[in-house]
């Protein structure tokens, strides 16, 4: 280990945890975040780098609940080399990748080859989640306890609910005293079974078969009143409709241990975009039927991106959370009823955010917390060492140019998920630099950058 | 752009009012053709046309065949059984290797909705017609429709026309809306709530005369109706639930001399095909003196004419 210094000057700095939002220096040593804010003069030696963060955000590194990396089993999707290649390129240091693998991580032995194998080809940490039954098929309970011992932070049949409420109801008692949450996908899959896009006007023009809000309004009450019950932790992954919303905000007045993330594309994105992104509604090829925008919870009506807006500024929903969800080509280069459900999402994810923050509906500080502090309280104590830049934690850094102008070219994507409907869009803002455990993993100061220092 | 979307005919909603017009003027023309001892016509010859079919049709695939066949052109049919399609190629290859043997027009029908935008998109000259798809559009169909209407009144402007049934999952209700709506019409769409649209969005979207209500009421949506358009009721909607039986359905939505006869009586009477006799429409109904449903068959061809010899000239740069 090398006793290298980083030096960050000048930078925005944002860390939420201690609701700090100051210009000032960050010190990194021996991979530790050795003092943060202030002026930090350095005499200038070999070891010793120095980068000017002038006019750059310099935040705690990303946290991940929800990101699929395909590996075992699904390689020409995405493996955990290139997911997490794609990973730090979008800010995120600490990824939790999700079990609908194949075969599934349903086993002690599944845990320890993602973590292995990350542990060779990752460019960041990997946190593997645990499935909730084995083979992710419902039926029976995986072997919570030694999993968890060797590293799954959290379970989950994501892809699927878990559906049989018994099946949920024992798991959450069973896991009661390892305090790990297990998070749903909420879709009551008798509910409108063949939904392939949200039910709302752009369904009817387009005679695709609806999703209602209900089909995940339904299921959240159910998960809410079983999580009061045992008291166990229950997360909701990819909230997308203005009920759940609700529903969420409800339970937690009322004191229940619930938490809640929110996908980027659902804060950003409308049904519309399956249509067409013109403004009008005659549908025309290579714009309507846009298998890129197919993904599961489906993009909604405006008005459930305003409830997902408010909910994530009020506290109801705890974090953002990718689904990064690549797939090749084949698997979208079809009609919309055969598409595959999912988005590649790590490279945009910021840039997306970032146009909230920059048309005022979002502040900077949220957008980090909810990105950073959000997750890990989410993942709990073993988690607070990524969640801020306290001095002698871990150094995860990210540096951020806020106000750079791109276009999101696929071609360019480290991800092996060139699945999108945001390619060719524009978008201002992107992550520069990030590092992970205070070595760089991702650099792209630019020459932007480097004239401002 | 505009030129480049009008190769193809994918739906009405591509179509202004004027062009909606020229093609039913068009249609009328190869009708006094159709009645000919002598029909062969030499307008698309050397032209070929393929009929990709992943569905099953008597009445439009054979009507697409006979057009283009009295046109001049050479007609060749692939339908998914027994071709490389049941061997898995994708719709996407599918389209790149009927591209690559130069034909002129692919007219589609498919079970998903937009698979013809998909083949329009891949395709760098052919030009697609849709002859159905999903539950989204079946354009040939309204326009047929709509020339089969004007074949009895002076115009659409202000008509009251019922559209009864399973109207979620109908094509046919989808693509007249569009047609309906853009020559003024004032459309009534009538079922039970769960195959009724949750919303409409069609009349949102057009600066149209005509108007777009939901009742569920029958006697309300046939209350003076000019037109009567009846769905085809598929058996599967009560396996899933959507009507509760076909007893309740007969008896609260069937158009029969009872319901047509104490709102209507003077109504035209159109069903797409294929009809389900005693469920949707009462056989004394359907083959009465009102009913357009043979009239409907018989203009498949020469609507159908007119779109592929459309779609040609455009190609050209007629």
């Amino acid at each position: 280990m090398s006793t290298r210094s980083i030096l960050l000057k000048n930078g925005r700095i944002i860390d939420p945890v201690h609701n700090m939002d100051q210009v000032g220096d960050v010190l990194i040593q021996d991979n530790l975040i050795q003092s943060v804010g202030g002026t930090i003069e350095m005499e200038a030696t070999a070891d010793l780098v120095q980068i000017s963060a002038e006019g750059l955000i310099v935040c705690p590194g990303f946290v991940d609940l929800h990101a699929h990396l395909r590996e075992p089993g699904q390689e020409y999707k995405e493996t955990i080399k290139t997911g997490t290649k794609a990973a730090v390129k979008g800010g995120f240091t600490s990824v939790c990748a999700m079990p609908n693998t194949e075969p599934a991580i349903d086993s002690p032995s599944m845990i320890e080859f993602v973590k292995m194998k990350s542990a060779l080809d990752g460019a960041c940490r990997v946190f593997p989640i645990g499935a909730v039954t084995k083979e992710r098929k419902g039926k029976s309970i995986v072997d919570f306890l030694e999993m968890h011992s060797v590293g799954a932070v959290a379970f989950s049949d994501d892809g699927d609910p878990v559906y049989d409420s018994e099946i949920m109801r024992l798991a959450l008692e069973y896991v009661g005293p390892i305090d790990v949450p297990i998070m749903n996908h909420c879709q009551d899959l008798c509910v409108a079974p063949k939904g392939v896009m949200a039910e709302g006007k752009v369904s009817e023009l387009l005679g695709l078969k609806g999703i209602p809000n209900s089909v995940e309004d339904i299921m959240v009450a159910r998960d809410i009143a079983l999580c009061k019950a045992t008291g166990s932790k229950v997360h909701i992954s990819h909230v997308s409709s203005a009920g759940s919303v609700d529903l969420i905000r409800l339970a937690k007045e009322q004191g229940i241990n619930i938490t809640s993330e929110v996908c980027p594309h659902h804060l950003t994105l409308t049904d519309q975009s399956v249509l067409t992104d013109a403004g009008h509604y005659t549908a025309s090829p290579g714009n309507a039927y846009d298998t890129n925008s197919k993904m599961y919870p489906p993009l909604r009506p405006r008005s459930d991106v305003e409830a997902l807006i408010e909910g994530l500024k009020e506290g109801v929903i705890d974090c953002i959370a990718t689904d990064h969800a690549p797939h090749d080509v084949v698997s979208k280069k079809t009609t919309f009823d055969n598409a595959a459900f999912g988005i590649s999402v790590f490279e945009t994810a910021i840039g997306s955010l970032l146009g909230l923050v920059h048309d005022n509906r979002l502040s900077l500080p949220k957008m980090v917390e909810a990105l950073t502090k959000g997750p890990c309280s989410v993942l709990g104590r073993s988690f607070d060492q990524y969640k801020s830049l306290r001095q002698g934690t871990v150094a995860d850094i990210v540096l951020i140019n806020p106000n750079t102008s791109w276009v999101v070219d696929t071609e360019k994507f480290e991800s092996k998920g060139k699945n999108t409907p945001l390619h060719g869009k524009t978008l201002q803002g992107r992550v520069v630099l990030t590092m992970v455990d205070g070595e760089i993993v991702f650099n792209e100061l630019g020459a932007d950058e480097r004239r401002n220092g | 752009m505009d030129n480049n979307r009008n190769r193809h005919m994918l739906d009405l909603d591509q179509l202004s009012k004027v062009q909606i017009e020229e093609l039913l003027g068009s249609a009328l023309k190869y009708k006094d053709i159709l009645q000919r001892d002598m029909k062969k016509q030499d307008e698309l010859r050397g032209k070929i046309v393929v009929t990709l079919f992943y569905e099953a049709s008597t009445r439009t695939r054979m009507s697409f065949e006979e057009a283009g066949k009295i046109l001049g052109s050479d007609v060749i049919n692939v339908s998914a059984s027994g071709s490389s399609v049941e061997k898995g190629e994708s719709l996407v290859n599918t389209a790149k290797t009927i591209e690559a043997m130069n034909v002129d027009v692919v007219i589609i029908r498919h079970p998903h909705s937009g698979a013809p935008y998909i083949l329009a998109e891949q395709f760098e000259s052919a030009s697609v017609i849709n002859a159905g798809d999903g539950t989204h559009a079946h354009p040939t169909q309204a326009l047929l429709d709509l020339f089969t209407i004007l074949d009895h009144v002076d115009s659409i402007q202000g008509l009251k026309v019922a559209i009864v049934g399973d109207v979620i999952h109908s094509r046919v209700a989808r693509s007249n809306i569009h047609g309906l709506l853009k020559l003024g019409a004032n459309v009534v769409l009538c079922g039970p709530s769960t195959l009724l649209p949750k919303s409409t969005p069609w009349s949102e979207y057009y600066e149209s005369q005509g108007s777009l209500d939901l009742v569920t009421d029958l006697d309300e949506a046939l209350n003076k109706a000019d037109v009567v358009m009846t769905l085809r009721l598929q058996n599967e909607r009560q396996l899933s639930g959507y009507i509760p039986s076909e007893r309740e359905y007969i008896a609260k939505w069937q158009i029969n001399s009872e319901s047509i006869g104490r709102n209507c009586p003077d109504a035209w009477i159109m069903h797409p095909g294929p009809m389900n006799e005693g469920i949707e429409i009462s056989e004394s109904v359907a083959k009465g003196p009102k009913s357009l449903i043979q009239e409907q068959v018989e203009n498949g061809v020469a609507i159908r004419m007119a779109v592929l010899k459309s779609v040609c000239d455009i190609r050209s740069g007629i």
